[in-house]
């Protein structure tokens, strides 16, 4: 039992990572039906920096804050050189785009950082353990992750729905030549999702960093993730970001910990769940759980 | 005439290159241009379901890989005498197994796979074929008994065809190459058949092919499994080429360099893709010479092409040719 909470609070560890990937993926789709393959090189870039600037400086906090500002600005970045031209393009271009896009990031890296993998290790302040119940202690620090990731997300929900900027956004998902000819700079709003998006992933890298070895190439299998709670939860759908996340996160956790105790196969089928899982709500729902019809 | 000749001359290309190789004493070179054959095998058929059927599948690695694994596991078990786990059957180690077994696998996996992806369109589509194909690719990676991780290392050679020796490189290549026109015969002739029509229809419209009485549903489901065993046959010969196979060949990078392939031949034209398999190889082995950093240069010029030179270079000779007709399909 009491490993059970603790796989499950794992679980909803995983579901916070997958959730600032998804919830960034989701909203650029949703507003300016771009797909982005090279979602998980920010995710990248925000480990690589955290990891490097810790390691520099000794100070997580300033690791957590250069490496979300990398993400920020590398998505600026490329959204004015690249994906501002994408917009009008077919899928198959934003593909291929992005695809070329991962292959300069992935090498950047090595080029930069070498082969070695990095490490960022949990900050001081937050490595111990708390009792959550008598005789289960689990690491603080995935508690705040998952504290940190909740908290993020009601921003962004009262961003999207209680400010000005996210009376925008939502238009621009609804009708963007509309709010075009309303007078709003579609441009930038543009590029602040985009950014928006990026940071998040950033964030996402910077907060995942610790569980993971932070090499080149560690976006993707991420990114992939992400994309299973998108099209499980729909896409353009933060509500549905938020449920798809939570499923994939649990249920991926809980099948890697009990299905090997099960039988031999197990462990392969383990790291197949939640593409079978994915397949059986399309098979339920085509447009995902809070999909729009098309 | 003129589209014949166009059609012929990236499979010439092919054909001849080795051969100028061996005799310049470059016969390390012939596995190059094999690859490059194999690679335009599995784009050719991942061509015909995006630009005949307009599925973007960004999966087909998957098969690519299983066709990998029918021919390391065969090999495996051929070697050490052991049962496979298959009904105890004995291992193959024979191209006029390997082969018809491939595709077989290939297509019996891809039909459902065809099947779940085709509930959706569009991004959807792209992004479930990269999720059942990262699927695959953690399965074999679970596949503990033939490696895991590391694969099956097939150092005692590759497959015979009907018990005749392929380890010559030049046999090998003409092997790859003669499937590979056949594969282009076949496609090209199912493109014109009215399979073919009906998938090219429910591309335009799927509605208006809906109301002419056709189901577009069991056309395209076809076509993906048909191209997932063709896919599967180009990945049992890239095995006998490497005589390895491992969890890297499903890897998702290799679902997005065959659609790079595809687009720089150009989508829809067939035997574009051999150009496209042959530019894209190149230019890797070509930038590898350079720096030991190439992708560096690769991405962003990926990225230009994208941007613009739509068409391919089945366009670009098209154009150069004059020659009246369109190399893709609009």
């Amino acid at each position: 039992m009491l490993l059970f909470l603790e796989q499950l609070l794992n679980g909803v560890q995983l579901s916070v990572t997958l959730l600032l990937m998804a919830s960034g993926l989701t909203l650029v789709f949703g507003i300016m039906n771009l797909l982005n393959l090279a979602h998980g090189s920010l995710f990248m870039a925000g480990a690589y920096v955290a990891a490097w600037t810790t390691g520099v400086t000794g100070s997580w906090l300033l690791g957590l804050v250069a490496g979300a500002g990398a993400a920020f600005v590398t998505g600026v970045a490329i959204e004015l050189v690249v994906m501002r031209r994408l917009y009008t393009r077919d899928h198959l271009d934003q593909v291929l785009a992005t695809f070329g896009l991962i292959l300069f990031f992935n090498e950047l890296v090595r080029l930069i950082w070498g082969i070695r993998p990095m490490r960022l290790d949990v900050p001081e302040a937050l490595n111990g353990f708390v009792e959550i119940v008598p005789g289960a202690p689990y690491p603080v620090y995935r508690l705040a992750v998952i504290a940190a990731g909740a908290l993020v997300m009601l921003g962004l929900a009262w961003l999207v729905q209680g400010t000005r900027v996210g009376m925008r956004i939502r238009a621009g998902s609804v009708d963007r030549e509309m709010i075009g000819a309303l007078g709003v700079d579609i441009g930038r709003l543009y590029t602040l999702v985009f950014a928006l998006g990026a940071l998040l992933a950033g964030l996402a890298g910077v907060l995942a960093g610790p569980f993971l070895a932070i090499q080149s190439g560690m976006g993707e299998p991420i990114l992939i993730l992400a994309f299973v709670v998108v099209v499980i939860g729909g896409i353009g759908s933060l509500k549905g970001a938020v449920a798809g996340s939570l499923l994939v996160g649990i249920t991926d956790t809980l099948g890697r910990v009990y299905l090997p105790k099960v039988s031999d196969a197990g462990t392969a089928l383990s790291s197949m769940l939640i593409f079978l899982v994915m397949a059986v709500v399309l098979a339920l729902f085509p447009t995902g759980l809070y999909g729009r019809k098309p | 005439m003129r589209a014949v000749l166009r059609d012929a001359l990236p499979f010439a290309v092919l054909a001849a290159a080795p051969v100028a190789a061996t005799l310049a004493g470059a016969d390390w070179l012939v596995p190059v241009f094999t690859r490059m054959a194999v690679f335009a095998l599995a784009a050719m058929a991942l061509d015909f379901i995006l630009g005949v059927g307009g599925m973007v599948s960004l999966g087909h690695a998957a098969f690519f890989a299983l066709g990998g694994y029918v021919v390391g596991i065969g090999s495996h078990h051929a070697y050490d005498g052991s049962p496979t786990p298959f009904f105890g059957l004995p291992g193959w180690n024979d191209l006029l197994i390997s082969l018809p077994l491939a595709f077989v696998v290939g297509a019996v996996i891809a039909l459902p796979f065809g099947w779940v992806s085709l509930r959706t369109r569009g991004a959807y589509f792209i992004m479930i074929t990269l999720a059942l194909a990262q699927m695959v690719y953690y399965g074999l990676v679970g596949l503990t008994s033939y490696g895991g991780d590391d694969g099956i290392s097939m150092w005692w050679g590759h497959n015979t065809l009907a018990g005749f020796e392929t380890a010559d490189r030049i046999v090998l290549h003409f092997l790859c190459l003669a499937l590979l026109v056949v594969a282009f015969v076949v496609l090209k002739r199912l493109r014109a058949a009215p399979f073919g029509r009906v998938l090219d229809g429910a591309r335009q419209n799927e509605a208006r092919m809906r109301a002419l009485g056709y189901r577009p549903l069991a056309y395209q489901v076809g076509a993906f499994a048909v191209s997932g065993g063709i896919v599967a046959v180009a990945g049992a010969l890239m095995a006998n080429v490497d005589e390895f196979v491992s969890p890297g060949m499903g890897h998702w990078t290799i679902s997005g360099e065959l659609l790079v392939i595809v687009i720089l031949g150009g989508i829809g034209s067939l035997s574009g893709a051999v150009w496209g398999a042959v530019v894209l190889l190149g230019l890797e082995e070509g930038l590898r010479e350079i720096t030991e950093h190439w992708p560096i240069i690769l991405g962003p010029l990926l990225v230009v092409i994208v941007l613009f030179a739509r068409g391919g270079i089945a366009g670009l000779v098209a154009r150069l040719g004059k020659g009246g007709g369109r190399a893709g399909s609009p």
